[in-house]
């Protein structure tokens, strides 16, 4: 694997006068130019985490370090150049009054000279296919275009990771595939890696790696066919696990042997309309 | 009836007007209701009229449309006039009906300040009909930056601005959501009582303002996520830039109120 890009070791971490640990003692490293899913079910503690990484919170014990920079209070600023973040509300991120001065936005914050400014602004917007609708006001976009201009935003800073925090949940199928799509070229073109907190397990199974969260603690990590392989203790942790997979476990319990783990429709259906060939 | 208020929408186009920079175009609004003040015989009155139409003209702004969008304050004006010509009993009686008696005087200040009254707003409708918002808002933080030096938070005003007209439309549209879900709950908004329509007003408004406040604290923290940290070390991506046609207007207006000064009485 590629070295590690952030680490966090023995985490914790408790909301101001609540009893419970958000996290606790949560130790895992991001490796470059992976991406990483982080799932789990409401209250699980996975978007505290973003939150711990982008020092929005500061852990209670622990550390984490982001390319080599230890996260605190006088480092938080270049942190936040390195990692950016989609949120999950599209409308409640967006700050310019139209998409060019949304993205200039973080630009403007971190004092980049304005000829600069201009370059990167439509560089960005060119890499997420927006450059057309740079005058454009936020309300005549939609969600998934909303998200697109979020990611422009932190492209800008040129950062080396990208933190969606639920970014997905609230568009429709359309807007999600256009986001993901964006990230997922982002991701092999400009070797950013990714961290996408979600509760879509189908959303995780295209990712590198899946670590699950549940109370507060780290529950289990690998890859997503060994994630999906405890299909029951993820039910139990409140995940739905996805289509293709459920399909697999109906098809064996129905005595039709299906050769692998598949985590998409269309491997599973390119093996089951073959298959009748084979026997 | 929304439609047809024009104060404060901006009407796009390509007028001399609509490309002066907007530090000018509020220097001048500013100046010129200072110098409306000066004028107080027929000459100072025709001067500024012309001056204001010639604003107008230069605006491309169909006069219908403005005429449209100005009638409801219109009928403020002619109150304005009314009032003026029957209580001001000054100078010689030209019209004597018994218990309704005009005097020269209060005809002629009905008509000077009702007149001021209507250039004033006709100044200030061109600025808004011609400057968008959000450089209202540049201008106004450009003007004001010497403030800083007394700690006036001008930076902080300025993005709250323009973060309030950002969210304008967003909150017309949640508004409408709303709307739609207490109707279909069986409010009535339109009908009734005004009694109860009044109160009907209540469940719109409880829900957006919890949702405004959720709205304002994640966007604080998708703000502070970009690295937003107050004005300071802070550059800027929208530029304004005074041109030689922003000068010659000022230096158009002072001759003006020069010529002002001298007309009058």
């Amino acid at each position: 694997m590629n070295k590690a890009l952030v680490s966090i070791n023995n985490v914790k971490y408790k909301y101001p006068g609540q009893e419970v640990y958000a996290l606790s003692n949560i130790s895992f490293d991001i490796f470059e130019g992976e991406w990483l899913a982080i799932v789990g079910h409401n209250g699980s503690g996975k978007s505290t985490l973003a939150k711990l990484l982008n020092g929005l919170q500061f852990p209670e014990e622990g550390t984490i370090f982001v390319d080599d920079l230890k996260l605190n209070e006088d480092t938080v600023w270049d942190v936040r150049k390195k990692i950016g973040m989609v949120f999950q509300n599209p409308d409640n991120q967006f700050v310019g009054t139209t998409v060019k001065d949304d993205v200039a936005f973080g630009l403007e914050n971190h004092g980049i000279p304005r000829e600069t400014m201009v370059e990167r602004v439509e560089d960005s917007l060119k890499k997420v296919k927006m450059e057309s609708f740079l005058d454009q006001e936020p309300h005549h976009l939609s969600g998934g275009q909303k998200q697109r201009v979020a990611i422009a935003g932190i492209l800008a800073l040129r950062p080396d990771i990208i933190i969606l925090d639920e970014a997905t949940s609230m568009l429709d199928p359309r807007g999600r595939e256009e986001v993901l799509e964006t990230v997922r070229k982002l991701k092999n073109e400009a070797r950013i890696t990714v961290i996408s907190i979600t509760h879509d397990l189908e959303e995780a199974a295209k990712a590198d790696r899946i670590i699950v969260m549940n109370k507060g603690e780290l529950f289990r990590e690998g890859i997503p066919e060994e994630i999906f392989q405890m299909e029951e203790e993820l039910i139990k942790l409140g995940l739905d696990i996805p289509f293709p997979v459920k399909m697999n476990k109906q098809l064996r319990q129905r005595g039709i042997q299906v050769s692998k783990h598949y985590l998409t429709e269309e491997e599973l259906v390119a093996e089951l309309w073959t298959s009748y060939l084979k026997t | 009836m929304m439609e047809k208020m024009i104060f404060g929408r901006y009407v796009p186009a390509e007028s001399v007007i609509h490309r002066m920079d907007p530090r000018s175009k509020l220097l001048i609004v500013f100046l010129f209701v200072c110098v409306v003040f000066i004028a107080n015989n027929f000459w100072t009155y025709t001067l500024l009229a012309i001056y204001t139409f010639g604003m107008v003209g230069f605006s491309t702004i169909s006069p219908r449309f403005l005429y449209a969008g100005l009638k409801p304050v219109l009928w403020l004006v002619i109150f304005t006039l009314i009032l003026h010509v029957f209580f001001t009993k000054e100078g010689e009686l030209i019209l004597d009906l018994g218990l309704i008696k005009i005097y020269e005087e209060g005809l002629r200040q009905g008509i000077f300040i009702s007149l001021r009254f209507f250039l004033l707003i006709l100044m200030t409708s061109l600025l808004t009909l011609t400057t968008t918002p959000i450089e209202i808002t540049d201008g106004l933080e450009n003007l004001l930056n010497p403030l800083k030096k007394i700690k006036f938070p001008v930076h902080e005003l300025a993005l709250m601005m323009s973060i309030s007209l950002r969210f304008i439309p967003t909150l017309m549209q949640e508004t409408d959501k709303i709307m739609k879900a207490q109707i279909a709950r069986g409010v009535e908004f339109s009908s009734g009582p005004i009694k109860e329509r009044v109160q009907a007003v209540v469940p719109l408004l409880i829900p957006l303002f919890i949702s405004s406040f959720k709205r304002a604290e994640e966007l604080a923290i998708a703000m502070e996520a970009r690295g937003y940290r107050g004005g300071e070390g802070r550059t800027k991506y929208r530029q304004l830039s005074w041109t030689s046609r922003d000068t010659v207007m000022i230096i158009v207006l002072a001759l003006m109120s020069v010529l002002l000064f001298l007309l009058r009485d």
